[in-house]
């Protein structure tokens, strides 16, 4: 299967992303530079030739990022869009450019998603109130000091245990060890990537015996925090049929761009549903592209802990109904699976600058179409899947297809 | 004179016996904990108090063995359906921390306790749930 250019279709022209990594010595923009630079070079065009810049910075998001790029790679004057949508940030960059490509106001956009968190540490929770010396009531429920510990956890380990668990409560054949074979997958594909922040493979006993974090998500099971950044050049159907036939040749058609939020459902308030919207994100993206999952060569998806990717395997029709455990028992998501999942070392192993994954999973996933991953190619990989979620919550999905030769 | 108590969060009434009251929607009977504009279900903007079982079932948990400074770990999180089919978020309680203790789909009642006092004497109550 290979795509066709059409004149309303959208495609990735160019496409960049750091390494993941600490980088003490340089700032954000230096980091979203390199990424926009560098996926402009990749695309065969200028910044001169860009329309319009979406820019996707989470913990940055009310600091313009987006024209403080422009200020060192090009003030052209075009419309910024600065976003933020938790984890789904960088996805949420493309679909606005996606957007204004589809809409006719532009023909060339840049996507941009960067992150600069250093070592942050564990993130949610802990929002505990200053210990009041009269208890009263604030809040929307009314608390008199901080509940995080007494009534549950808010931090994120722990909350994607739990949808791990409420999984493994509905469905046989999940537990530990399940959860952590998926960390062991991931972190055994890192040792392929020259862009992972980690390319460390550990021994299941390794993962299943470090530092427990939340039950049962190990320290081997969590994504690390750091810094990055990545960045794709998306051009309309019409504008890439004018441009020269080696520019064709490399460029991936995006067949589904989709982004989603969490409908109500009885268990929502209490709990994030990481489901429902991938659920519903997969299906419209299964719909605009006209492929179904057993046409996937490989799937970069959300892991931002074991727990979750293996809930994703269902949620994005990867398995049987229930039948995750056995999926990643089986060996169906390793890189010489029946679907790769997370061949670049996912979250857990590559890293998670939470602006930037978004738009690296795009990378990642057109890198292999194009047949340019190096020691990590998928051979012969026509169509694959990106997936991200963040919580509140967002879920961004994209599918991209191989040019017809 | 027994210090006086007053219940961590609103939605916990500590008279006449421990018990959650949820926000119940006229229009479609979803049910909230917190302050309310509107119901995320239907849209309706109206509701009525509604007690909520205190037995249930844990359909999700996690050991928490880090968490934010100040928090004493390991605890047990845990997602809780009760009888009459409310959610409810808290924490397992007069358990040991473990996967062996904690198992899915164990029964579950309401428990609490308290989590220390104010300036004036004042007692917070928590609540959790602890095994049957």
């Amino acid at each position: 299967m290979a795509a066709r250019i059409s004149p309303d279709s959208v495609w990735v022209l160019g496409a960049h992303m750091t390494r993941f990594a600490r980088y003490p010595d340089r700032d954000l923009i230096d980091l979203a530079s390199e990424s926009a630079l560098g996926a402009l070079a990749d695309g065969e065009v200028t910044v001169a030739d860009i329309d319009v810049l979406a820019c996707g910075a989470l913990f940055q998001a009310s600091g313009a990022v987006g024209q403080r790029l422009q200020k060192q790679i090009g003030q052209t004057g075009v419309p910024v869009y600065n976003v933020a949508n938790a984890c789904a940030t960088g996805a949420t960059a493309i679909r606005t450019v996606m957007m204004a490509i589809r809409a006719g106001e532009a023909e060339i956009g840049l996507a941009v998603g960067a992150e600069q968190m250093g070592k942050m540490g564990l993130l949610g929770g802990g929002a505990t109130k200053k210990e009041k010396k009269v208890f009263e009531p604030s809040g929307r429920y009314g608390a008199v000091t901080g509940v995080d510990g007494h009534l549950g956890t808010e931090t994120m380990p722990g909350v994607f245990a739990q949808a791990g668990m409420a999984y493994a409560h509905d469905h046989d054949g999940v537990g530990f060890e399940q959860f952590a074979r998926v960390a062991y997958k991931n972190h055994l594909h890192s040792t392929l990537n020259p862009l992972a922040q980690y390319q460390k493979e550990f021994s299941m006993e390794e993962i299943l015996e470090s530092p427990m974090m939340s039950y049962p998500n190990t320290l081997l099971m969590c994504c690390p925090t750091g810094d990055g950044a990545a960045a794709v050049v998306l051009v309309s159907g019409e504008r890439l049929a004018s441009m020269p036939a080696h520019v064709r040749k490399r460029a991936v058609k995006v067949s589904a761009s989709v982004l989603t939020s969490d409908p109500f459902t009885e268990d929502c308030q209490v709990q994030p549903d990481v489901n429902t919207l991938t659920r519903n994100a997969a299906d419209q993206a299964y719909e605009a592209a006209g492929v179904g999952p057993a046409d996937l060569d490989l799937v970069e998806l959300h892991d931002c802990f074991a727990t979750a990717e293996l809930i994703h395997y269902d949620n994005l029709g990867l398995c049987e109904p229930g039948g995750a455990g056995d999926f990643i028992d089986s060996g169906g998501p390793f890189r010489d699976g029946t679907t790769p999942v997370n061949v670049s070392g996912g979250l857990i192993s590559k890293g998670h600058p939470i602006g930037a994954t978004g738009v690296a999973n795009v990378y990642e996933v057109t890198t292999h179409l194009r047949g340019e991953a190096g020691d990590r190619q998928v051979e012969g990989a026509t169509v694959g899947l990106a997936h991200v979620i963040g919580l509140a919550s967002a879920c961004g999905v994209h599918i991209l297809e191989k040019a017809a030769a | 004179m027994a210090p006086a108590r007053v219940p961590l969060v609103d939605y916990l009434h500590l008279e006449p016996e421990p018990h959650l009251v949820a926000q119940e929607c006229i229009g479609c009977g979803a049910r909230f904990f917190d302050r309310r504009n509107a119901c995320a279900r239907c849209g309706r903007t109206e509701f009525a108090p509604a007690s909520v079982d205190g037995s249930g079932e844990l359909r999700a948990f996690t050991i928490v063995h880090r968490a934010a400074p100040g928090i004493p770990v390991p605890f047990v999180s845990a997602i809780v359906r009760t009888d009459d089919g409310t959610w409810v978020r808290s924490n397992v309680v007069n358990c040991d921390p473990t996967p062996e203790a904690v198992t899915l789909g164990m029964r579950v009642r309401l428990a609490t306790y308290p989590v220390g006092a104010d300036d004036d004497g004042t007692e917070a109550v928590a609540f959790g749930y602890e095994p049957t």
